[in-house]
């Protein structure tokens, strides 16, 4: 079943704040090989948030999404500064697109992520390809 | 960075144990990257990278060409081939290179080239760093 359509367009509410704490930067950035130096996150850290914005789109009942049928095809940042300890976060994400191609559900979307006084601080861009039943076989 | 400049080949190993300390640092815990028998459930050849993880990878390397983290304003790619992870102790290399296409004020256009084997897994990888 294809996702509904009128999702296209659709502003979803901000994720609860996310509190970055040092240790989990050092965590994420022991994760990926690399050292936390005490300033700046790792760029791809603020993925933490935004998946949590793309995990309730996808988990959302009325949206139609089966998770297992979900591929990540493609992920950009833009960054206004970067995300540091101490930040609380949240992430809005609205649906910018949605095409149908092959029997696949094309869903692009972009998660505002803002610190505690709603300035902003990354947006992050996702594809989701959502294989349709026919498709997946 | 000059407009050009090849930056230094990095290569990455990675191996099941880094698949699962990143499964635990992002919270993706999506069983295609840390069991056989659902990767090839679902017609993959066995576990693979999160695709972040190998975006992860590209991201250190600008830390290291820039000499300095917090310096990336824009990183982006299209997640086009799966990175396979065998269940040894040797894993498998990413390599990371990338040129400097553009430096203006804005910042330094750097294209990236993410790759594992003879095979491009990021495509058009790119990103920007603060001038």
């Amino acid at each position: 079943m294809a996702v509904d359509a009128s999702l296209a367009g659709r502003t979803f509410p901000p994720t609860p704040p996310y509190t970055v704490s040092r240790e989990k930067l050092v965590e994420f950035a022991h994760a990926t090989g690399s050292t936390y130096d005490g300033h700046a996150a790792p760029a791809t850290f603020p993925i933490v948030v935004a998946f949590a914005a793309m995990t309730a789109l996808m988990q959302d009942p009325s949206v139609g999404i089966a998770l297992h049928r979900v591929v990540h095809g493609e992920q950009r940042f833009t960054y206004t500064r970067p995300v540091v300890a101490g930040d609380r976060l949240t992430a809005s994400l609205t649906v910018d697109s949605l095409r149908q191609i092959g029997g696949a559900d094309i869903i692009g979307t972009r998660s505002e992520i803002a610190d505690a006084e709603g300035r902003p601080v990354c947006t992050a861009f996702a594809t989701l390809v959502h294989r349709g039943e026919e498709a997946a076989r | 960075m000059n407009t050009g400049d090849v930056l230094p080949e990095q290569t990455y190993t990675v191996t099941r144990a880094d698949l699962v300390r990143y499964a635990g640092a992002s919270g993706d815990f999506n069983p295609i990257h840390w069991s056989d028998r659902v990767a090839t459930s679902v017609g993959l050849p066995g576990v693979i990278a999160h695709g972040m993880y190998t975006l992860a990878l590209a991201a250190r390397a600008l830390d290291t060409w820039a000499a300095a983290t917090g310096r990336v304003v824009e990183l982006g790619c299209k997640f086009t081939r799966p990175v396979v992870v065998p269940d040894d102790e040797t894993g498998v290399d990413v390599v990371v290179r990338g040129t400097v296409t553009n430096v203006t004020d804005a910042g330094v256009q750097i294209s990236l080239d993410v790759s594992c084997g003879d095979e491009k897994v990021l495509g058009m990888p790119k990103a920007v760093l603060r001038a």
